[in-house]
């Protein structure tokens, strides 16, 4: 029966994972935002974590689609971010064959490595430390998403940044935005 | 605060344009008249969902922005997991409009508040889960018998007691039904996507000003942070509808008087008209009573003015029903999942469609009725172990099979889960 494949048509499913703290529901919320507002699109994000204030399991689901989204959750992720180690674990087994996997180096041990994955691994919160605070590791992985993973406009993920952080720290963020994603630039050319 | 459109007014206007085509008068109209009508009215439809800027809300943001359209004035509460949102953005809102926001010590106190609001006048709501939902049905029965409009937001986290404050559950279907105690009928509203919290929070405030009740909007978690795209409607398209007032002089105000829309008109305290207030059964001057005939006219009353306006109360949606020989009755974020995999039977040549209730309680019996004469089975999930399912049983009375399809395990039931079941009936 086709359902699996029909389950995928016209559906991109972007899961973001690390633990409650850095800053994982709102990268999904600014990825669905730089998605539906800024260009337009269709895209509906749910969360799930724990009943801790920080730390604990959290993951954000976004799913894009060009048709009406019915059910929000994410099944067969087609993008991974995992930034924590224990993302790693509960998440990692679960993707779709053909995944591209983005880890945060330094926070994660368990490489998910099945063949057919495109794994990535991002210094993201040594990135972010350079530049003052380990606190945007997450807008440094939003730029490397944007880089790798074909979602998403550079401009509307810069947009939607902007519009969802708090004011005076502008010039931070957007530092980390672009950090990230000219690392993604560059592994991108590496490839080739 | 919002526009202050008499009762009668806001109600005729709505009248006017949900009037259906067929009851506009005798004239023929030819099939491409039709279609042009048609066209026209969706570009208009779309020139003013474009013009409005497109927001990334999530449920508990809209039910926020759907409560200050319908005119929110008070809220009361106690902040909980995962309805916490709302009483964050109102506390924000509510001061920077000219209302009131407090965060209350629980929320035994937060229901009475908002109460206290509402007979002063304001349109006053509350937000809670679970655990707060069972300390405030005692003062949910106060505001049934004595008929305080007022708005309880109930966002479904897993239970009993503290539970699974971060997991979706639709636990509580019957304690929005039954909670309080006591013979009485309520109106439960539940939506399935962040649009529709915003148009049913406004529906709830309309319902509760209108039949002088407490109205129950049972979200789950899933709704309340699911993030969508929506266009917030303008004020036009957001028809409100406040309480009807006295207009007799005070001497001849009777506070409970049975007129023929069942709803007595509804003195604010401070307008001039002095009335008693009880929890007790009161006769039609509100004071407490033990004659037989007045306490049975007055329970009777309390159900009648709910029972008797199903039509308006109770909203139901069938999709892909016309052919179908399985019916999946879903509510809340579990219709989503519904949809999909009955987007997928058909994919497979399975007859199945949705039905989905918008309204729980009272509960739709006619849509129920009807679905049972003409499909095979009725299937129904839910994220508890079988609440509504028993009215579905019971209403379709065994002219169709009726099968549930349980989760507890604090995840969303899968589209997959359904779509199994759907192939295996």
């Amino acid at each position: 029966m086709s359902e699996e494949a029909t389950l995928k048509t016209g559906r991109k499913q972007i899961r973001l994972a690390g633990f409650g703290g850095q800053g994982i529901v709102l990268s999904g919320m600014i990825l669905g935002k730089a998605i539906t507002i800024f260009e337009d699109g269709n895209a509906v994000m749910t969360q799930s974590y724990g009943p801790e204030a920080r730390g604990g399991a959290c993951s954000a689901d976004v799913v894009i689609s060009d048709e009406r989204i019915n059910y929000p959750r994410v099944t067969v992720p087609d993008v991974l971010v995992v930034m924590a180690e224990e993302a790693a674990r509960t998440y990692g087994p679960n993707t779709a064959d053909d995944a591209i996997v983005l880890v945060n180096e330094r926070l994660v041990k368990t490489i998910p490595d099945k063949p057919g994955l495109t794994v990535y691994t991002i210094p993201a919160t040594d990135i972010a430390e350079e530049l003052g605070r380990a606190i945007v590791a997450n807008i440094v992985m939003l730029g490397f998403i944007t880089a790798t993973a074909d979602v998403v406009s550079y401009e509307a993920m810069k947009q939607a940044i902007l519009d969802s952080i708090p004011a005076g720290t502008e010039e931070l963020n957007l530092a980390a935005f672009q950090a990230g994603f000219d690392h993604g630039a560059i592994e991108l050319m590496n490839e080739e | 605060m919002a526009k202050k459109t008499a009762g009668k007014t806001a109600k005729k206007k709505k009248k006017t344009r949900k009037k259906p085509e067929s009851a506009i008068g005798p004239r023929v109209v030819s099939d491409e008249e039709e279609k042009a009508v048609v066209k026209l009215r969706k570009r208009a439809k779309n020139k003013r969902k474009e013009s409005r800027p497109a927001v990334l809300l999530s449920g508990n943001e809209a039910c926020v922005m759907g409560a200050l359209a319908a005119g929110v004035g008070f809220f009361a509460g106690y902040p909980i997991t995962p309805a916490t949102e709302i009483a964050e953005l109102l506390s924000q809102e509510l001061p920077a409009r000219g209302g009131t926001f407090i965060q209350m010590e629980d929320e035994i106190s937060s229901m009475a508040a908002i109460i206290g609001a509402s007979i002063a006048g304001i349109k006053a709501m509350t937000a809670t889960s679970g655990p707060g939902f069972s300390l405030m049905q005692e003062n949910l029965g106060f505001s049934i018998i004595a008929e305080i409009p007022c708005v309880v937001v109930n966002v479904m986290r897993g239970g009993p007691s503290t539970g699974t404050p971060t997991s979706p559950s639709q636990g509580d279907v019957m304690q929005a039904r039954w909670g309080t105690h006591g013979e009485h009928s309520i109106i439960v509203l539940s939506p399935n996507s962040v649009e529709e919290a915003y148009t049913l929070t406004v529906k709830a405030f309309n319902l509760s000003e209108k039949y002088r009740t407490p109205v129950i909007l049972l979200l789950d978690e899933v709704i309340a942070h699911m993030r969508e795209k929506i266009h917030l409607p303008s004020e036009e398209d957001t028809p409100v509808f406040n309480r009807v007032k006295p207009t007799v002089p005070p001497e001849w105000y009777e506070p409970y008087e049975d007129t023929p829309s069942l709803v007595p008109p509804m003195a604010a305290f401070g307008d001039g008209y002095r009335y008693h207030i009880t929890g007790l059964v009161h006769d039609t001057h509100g004071f407490p009573t033990n004659k037989q005939n007045e306490i049975k006219a007055h329970l009777l009353r309390l159900r009648s003015k709910i029972e008797k306006n199903r039509r308006e109360i109770v909203m139901v949606e069938s999709e892909m029903i016309d052919d179908a020989r399985i019916a999946v009755f879903a509510y809340g974020s579990v219709s989503r999942a519904a949809r999909r995999a009955i987007v997928l039977a058909r994919s497979t040549g399975r007859k199945a469609g949705l039905v989905r209730p918008k309204t729980l309680w009272p509960f739709p019996e006619v849509a129920i009725e009807q679905l049972a004469a003409h499909v095979d089975v009725i299937i129904v999930p839910e994220m508890n172990l079988g609440q509504i399912v028993r009215e579905v049983e019971r209403k379709a009375a065994g002219k169709c099979r009726v099968v549930p399809l349980n989760r507890i395990d604090g995840k969303l039931i899968s589209p997959e889960e359904i779509l199994r079941e759907i192939l295996e009936v």
